[in-house]
C-alpha cells in the first residue's frame, strides 16, 4: 500500500515543483516517400505522418488525464529529409518543410523536427541543396525545426561545413529579422548528433531506427532543486545520494507514460530520454538548481563541477529506472529557456565561455543564446568550431544554437515567448577566426576514435 | 501493464462540514467503490487520500475527473484522481 506521504509528495512535485513530461516523441521513417516528382513525394510524407501520428495528441491527453501527469509537448521526428528528398528532381527543398509544417498542424503536435543534414564527413549533393534550404524553410514555416551533423568522434569535423553553417545561421537571422530571428531558434547544428533524440530542435530520426518509435523525454530541475533544500549544508555525498532518488521518481514516471502511450499507440518504445529540461517559469530552472549547491550565481566558480556532478547523478538515478535510455539524456542550459540562466546573463556574471566549459560536462553546449546582430559568420563558425571540437575529442554530443538578432546589440533584449523565452543579448569575443575558418576541409578524427 | 484498476483520490482543502460524504456520493453514482480511505488535517489543512477501485466504474475516465473537478469546486477543495500504477512506478523499486 502507497503511504500518505507518498501520495502527497508525488502530489507537490506535480503542483509545485514544476514535474512533467516534456514531450512524447513520435519518430517517423520516411525512407519510403522518395519520389522523382516533388509534389508526388511530399504528398506521401504528408499523408504517412498524418496517418501514424492522427492518435498522437488524443493518447497523450488521456495518459495525462489517467495519471494526472502534465505532458507539456506532443512532437513528431522523421527520417533526415535529406536522405528522403535525394531522389526528387528540385534544387529548393522548401517544399518539404511546408508538407511537414502542413501535417504538424494537421496532427496538432507541437514541432516536427527532421529538416536535417548528416554532413560529419561530407556533403552529398542532397546535403548541399538541403543546407542551402534552411533559411527560406525555416521562414515559410512554424513548427519545422532543422538539424545538422557536423562532426562525430568517428569521423573528425567537417570544417567545410562548419564554415557554411556559420552563413546558414546568418541568413535565417536575416529571413526572420521581424520576428527577432526566430528561424535561428529552429535550427541546431551538432557533433555526435544522437538518433534517437526526441528533444528540439535536433530531434530527427536515425537511419538505425525502426519504422516508427516512440520516445519520451523528461524533465523536472523544480523537484531535483526542491529535493536539496532538504539536505542544506550536507556534504557532498548526500547531495549526489538525494539528486539520484530524485531522478529515479522523475524518470520512472516517464517510463510508465512511455510504455503506456506505446502500448495505446501500437509503436515500439524507444527511449527515454534522461535530462532535466528547464522553462522560462519561476521553480524551473536548472540555474537556480545549480545554485542550490551553494552558488551565488550560476556562472561563478564552481558552477561546472557542480553541474557535472549534477549531470553524472541524474544519469546514475535515471539508469536504475529505465533500462531503455538514450537520446540526449544530461541537463539542458539553455539560456533564453531557463529564468536562472536570463538572470545570470543578464547580471553579467554567465558568459558564453563559461557556458562553453559547462557543455563539457552536460549534454546539448551553446543552446538558446542570443549575440549581437553584426556578430560575423567567420566568428559563428569559430564558435561552432570550438563546441565541435569539444564533443568530438570527448566523445559526447555538444551542439550550437546561436540566434545573432539583427539590428541588436549587448544591452538589449529578445522575447520569444512561450518555452523558447526570452533572452539578453550577450557579448562576444569579435577578434576575427576569418583565416582559420576559410581553410576549410576537415579536422581529422582524435586517435581514440579507432577502437577496433 | 495494468493489473489492478484502482486510482488514490487526493483531497485537499480547507476543512468544512460534508466532505467526505458529498465525495463519498459523487464516488457512488459512478459505481467506483472506496477501499481504504485516511484523513487527517495537516497545518490546518484537510487532507484525505482514498484508494478507489475503477474496475466497475459506469462512466470514461475524463467523466471521473470532470465530476470530481465539478465537486471540489463546490466544496472549496481540489480533488485529484490518478490511476495507482503512477504511485507504484515512483515509489516501488
Amino acid at each position: 500500500m502507497i503511504t500518505d506521504f507518498e501520495v502527497l509528495e508525488t502530489m507537490k512535485m506535480f503542483t509545485e515543483q514544476h514535474l512533467d513530461i516534456r514531450t512524447i516523441t513520435m519518430g517517423i521513417s520516411l525512407m519510403d516517400c522518395a519520389d522523382e516528382d516533388v509534389n508526388k513525394a511530399c504528398d506521401k510524407i504528408y499523408n504517412k505522418i498524418c496517418k501514424y501520428a492522427q492518435n498522437l495528441v488524443q493518447v497523450g491527453e488521456d495518459i495525462s488525464k489517467k495519471y494526472r501527469v502534465p505532458i507539456i509537448n506532443k512532437r513528431i521526428s522523421v527520417t533526415p529529409i535529406s536522405i528522403v528528398a535525394a531522389a526528387s528532381k528540385t534544387d529548393d527543398y522548401t517544399p518539404f518543410a511546408v508538407a511537414l509544417d502542413k501535417a504538424a498542424k494537421t496532427c496538432g503536435v507541437n514541432f516536427v523536427g527532421g529538416f536535417s543534414a548528416l554532413v560529419q564527413k561530407g556533403y552529398t549533393n542532397s546535403d548541399i541543396k538541403l543546407i542551402n534550404s534552411i533559411p527560406e524553410a525555416l521562414a515559410t514555416t512554424d513548427f519545422v525545426c532543422s538539424s545538422v551533423n557536423l562532426a562525430s568522434t568517428r569521423t573528425g569535423i567537417n570544417m567545410d561545413a562548419v564554415r557554411d553553417m556559420g552563413n546558414i545561421i546568418k541568413k535565417t537571422a536575416e529571413r526572420t529579422a521581424d520576428r527577432d530571428a526566430i528561424g535561428c531558434a529552429k535550427l541546431v547544428v551538432f557533433a555526435n548528433a544522437p538518433e534517437d533524440n526526441p528533444f528540439m530542435a535536433g530531434a530527427f530520426l536515425g537511419t538505425g531506427e525502426p519504422e516508427c518509435v516512440i520516445n519520451v523525454g523528461i524533465s523536472g530541475p523544480g523537484v531535483v532543486k526542491h529535493a536539496l533544500e532538504s539536505v542544506k549544508g550536507q556534504d557532498l555525498g548526500v547531495v549526489a545520494e538525494t539528486i539520484k532518488k530524485a531522478a529515479f521518481k522523475i524518470t520512472r514516471v516517464g517510463e510508465l507514460v512511455a510504455r503506456e502511450a506505446s502500448e495505446r499507440l501500437n509503436v515500439p518504445f524507444g527511449i527515454i530520454d534522461l535530462s532535466l529540461a528547464p522553462t522560462p517559469e519561476v521553480g524551473d530552472s536548472v540555474a537556480r538548481l545549480l545554485e542550490e549547491f551553494g552558488l551565488e550565481e550560476c556562472g561563478g566558480w564552481g558552477t561546472t563541477a557542480c553541474l557535472a556532478m549534477l549531470n553524472d547523478a541524474v544519469k546514475k538515478g535515471g539508469t536504475m529506472a529505465s533500462s531503455f535510455v538514450g537520446g540526449l539524456s544530461g541537463a539542458f542550459i539553455p539560456v533564453s529557456e531557463d529564468e536562472g540562466m536570463i538572470a545570470a546573463a543578464k547580471s553579467g556574471g554567465l558568459r558564453l565561455e563559461k557556458l562553453e566549459a559547462m557543455t563539457c560536462v552536460c549534454s546539448v553546449g551553446l543552446d538558446m543564446i542570443a549575440i549581437p546582430g553584426d556578430t560575423s559568420a567567420a566568428v559563428i563558425s569559430g564558435i561552432i568550431a570550438d563546441e565541435m571540437a569539444l564533443g568530438t575529442f570527448n566523445n559526447k554530443t555538444t551542439a550550437v544554437r546561436l540566434i545573432p538578432v539583427p539590428g541588436k546589440t549587448v544591452g538589449d533584449e529578445v522575447v520569444f515567448g512561450g518555452l523558447l523565452g526570452s533572452a539578453p543579448i550577450m557579448p562576444v569575443n569579435n577578434k576575427s577566426c576569418a583565416e582559420f575558418i576559410n581553410r576549410g576541409g576537415r579536422i581529422p578524427a582524435p586517435i581514440h576514435s579507432m577502437r577496433n | 501493464m495494468t493489473q489492478k484498476n484502482t486510482a488514490i483520490v487526493t483531497v485537499l482543502g480547507k476543512d468544512r462540514v460534508g466532505i467526505i460524504a458529498s465525495i463519498s456520493s459523487v464516488l457512488a453514482e459512478m459505481n467506483i467503490n472506496i477501499k481504504d480511505i485516511s484523513q487527517t488535517i495537516l497545518d490546518d489543512i484537510f487532507t484525505m487520500v482514498m484508494l478507489v477501485d475503477l474496475n466497475n466504474v459506469n462512466i470514461e475516465h475524463s467523466g471521473i475527473v470532470e465530476k470530481l473537478d465539478k465537486t471540489g469546486e463546490e466544496l472549496g477543495v481540489k480533488i485529484t484522481i490518478q490511476h495507482t500504477d503512477l504511485f507504484n512506478a515512483m515509489h516501488r523499486i
